[in-house]
């Protein structure tokens, strides 16, 4: 098996610079300081590496995107705000090698020039930010990270939306997470109107094997369409909820057995999120002949989308379930947009009714109505985010929900 | 009770500053320093934080309320969260919150009359593989049971 974000990780004290190190830490610098800037950019090309935050767009197309010589600095910020349910990998790799972040930091900002680096952590990642310091502070000392480009690890404070990219750089410059209407996109006029290249966490920590071993070796890894290795986070209902790394292209009934050892008491599986609690819901049967690549998930009914996997069994309420992802939309919506802010709150309040056993004839088409005025009419894409698992599990779980309507309560 | 910081405090908000090109960028890892200070962000240091980086109270008020990790009144000495997002629920998190409403005898969003927890819900803290779990003040505990609650809060000053 393939390891290149987590062969650290089984390593006593791998956040250490002394362990990071004798383990193959920084060691593509050499390379890279030898690399154009464009060369640098052009093998992240070559490797076909798509974004990991969970838009999945390829990583060296959007560096080109940033304009040459427009006199203003160029900034990179890495996004390890990591707040979708499901999702907790950003959150390994800082715990356990956060060297190869710093890595992949250097490699990112020789690429697109970037002089200045924003690190956002969530709020509550407190410890896995300190973390990040002492590796940073190491690294400086030890003369790795230099004069430039300058780090700083900047603190939310509570709000998911913030891990939306423009909301992010809202929140840097010290106004409300709320997101930017696009154009201009950041990659032209970004934080404090300059060029911004925003990239997620797991990404930059591929960029040390693409730059080492070459670009090709990368694309080598994976599928057409999804190339490398990518973390996959997996919780509830499995025996052995973790961070597993998997080759791009993997089945997902293979996943669950290999990796994630199953169901509890070995329950019959009911359902499977793949990609984070905005993705759609797949059934058993779909997740069991999908695949773990963009393009598998796809034609499995859903999205790979950041690779956090909740995995639900026979004994789960799928309006249950709809009704925690109803909530957590609602109270997260930033309220710019009349579709997201009143259709949160309308999806979670009939969802409540559903599961309390006051549905009404005709709540589950309202619902779809209300999804399908959410979804593509907003100024970001957090809209859909709860329009897809709406329209996924009432359709793919029908049954289910009509039964709370006719017993007048939750059957189970 | 005009707010400031302490000397030592000054010193680091004048590092901050200088990581921004602009003051104003420096507002969340400010309201970070006062409330290490006060637990809280008060009305006082709303006023004193807008003095101090040109911009309105309004303004500091808008950004301070948007966030929710900056409390807007004394907590209690340890702010216990729960999370009860779906991830955790389904590796129970509903038994979690009732043991320690129970527990502590008080209900989410409220202090205990001796001042010492406030307990609260929140959304997902990134700890979905290792539920049920709680964050106490800036430590998260995980994979949790009435014994390793126990041991948790008994071992808390
Ligand atoms: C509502 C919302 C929340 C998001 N949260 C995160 C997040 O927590 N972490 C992240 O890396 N990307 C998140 N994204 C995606 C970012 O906007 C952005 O696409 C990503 O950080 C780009 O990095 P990448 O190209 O390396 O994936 C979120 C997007 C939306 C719409
Ligand atoms: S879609 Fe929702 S979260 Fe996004 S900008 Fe509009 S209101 Fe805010
Ligand atoms: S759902 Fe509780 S930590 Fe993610």
């Amino acid at each position: 098996m393939m390891k290149i974000l987590t062969k650290n990780f089984g390593v006593p004290d791998s956040h250490l610079l002394k362990v990071a190190r004798a383990n193959g830490a920084y060691s593509s610098l050499g390379k890279l300081f030898a690399m154009k800037p464009e060369d640098a950019v052009q093998e992240v090309k070559k490797s076909g590496l798509r974004g990991r935050g969970g838009a999945g767009f390829p990583t060296g197309t959007k560096w080109g995107f940033v304009p040459k010589g427009t006199g203003k600095p160029v900034y990179l910020v890495v996004n390890a705000d990591e707040s979708e349910p499901g999702t907790f990998k950003d959150r390994a790799i800082i715990e356990k090698d956060p060297h190869l972040l710093i890595e992949g930091i250097l490699i990112a900002s020789h690429a697109i020039g970037a002089d200045t680096v924003y690190v956002y952590f969530r709020g509550e990642y407190y410890r896995q930010w300190e973390r990040f310091l002492s590796a940073l502070k190491e690294a400086k000392e030890a003369r790795i990270v230099g004069e430039r480009p300058f780090i700083h690890a900047h603190r939310g404070a509570g709000a998911y939306i913030c891990g939306e990219e423009t909301a992010l750089l809202n929140s840097i410059e010290g106004y409300r997470g709320v997101p930017r209407i696009r154009p201009p996109f950041p990659a032209v006029s970004g934080l404090f109107g300059c060029p911004t290249i925003i990239n997620n966490v797991e990404t930059l920590a591929s960029l040390p094997y693409i730059i080492r071993e070459g670009g090709e070796a990368y694309a080598k890894i994976g599928t057409e369409k999804s190339r490398g290795t990518k973390l996959i986070s997996v919780c509830g209902h499995v025996n052995r909820p973790g961070v597993y790394e998997i080759e791009l292209g993997m089945s997902i009934a293979r996943f669950l057995a290999e990796h994630a050892g199953g169901t509890p008491e070995e329950r019959a599986l009911k359902a499977v999120v793949p990609g984070g609690s905005s993705v759609p819901v797949m059934t058993a049967a779909e997740a069991l002949g999908g695949c773990l690549s963009y393009e598998g998930c796809e034609k499995a009914g859903s999205m790979l989308g950041s690779g956090g996997m909740i995995v639900m069994d026979e004994s789960a309420c799928m309006v249950r379930c709809l009704a925690d992802i109803a909530k957590f939309y609602h109270h997260e919506s930033c309220g710019q947009c009349t579709p997201c802010r009143e259709g949160c709150g309308w999806i979670k309040k009939i969802c409540e009714r559903l599961e309390a056993g006051e549905g009404r004839e005709g709540d589950l088409e309202l619902m779809l109505a209300v999804a399908d005025n959410m979804q593509g009419k907003t100024i970001c894409v957090f809209a859909d985010a709860l329009a897809m698992p709406v329209k996924s599990f009432v359709t793919k779980f029908k049954d289910e929900f009509e039964e709370h309507i006719r017993f007048g309560r939750c059957p189970r | 009770m005009e707010f400031s910081f302490t000397k030592e405090q000054k010193e680091r908000a004048e590092e901050i500053l200088k990581r921004y090109p602009v003051k104003r960028a420096a507002l969340l890892p400010l309201l970070w320093l006062v409330q290490e200070k006060d637990g809280y962000v008060s009305d006082d240091a709303v006023k004193f934080m807008a003095g101090f980086l040109d911009i309105s109270p309004a303004d500091v008020w808008g950004v301070a309320t948007f966030y929710t990790m900056f409390e807007r009144k004394p907590a209690g000495r340890h702010h216990v969260q729960v999370c009860t997002n779906l991830c955790c629920r389904l590796k129970g998190a509903d038994w979690l919150l009732r043991y320690l409403k129970n527990k502590l005898n008080v209900e989410a969003g409220a202090t205990t009359s001796d001042g010492k927890f406030h307990l609260s819900t929140v959304e997902c803290l990134g700890s979905c593989g290792t539920a049920p779990m709680m964050q106490i003040d800036d430590d998260y505990h995980e994979e949790l049971d009435a014994e390793k609650v126990d041991r948790i809060i008994a071992g808390l000053k």
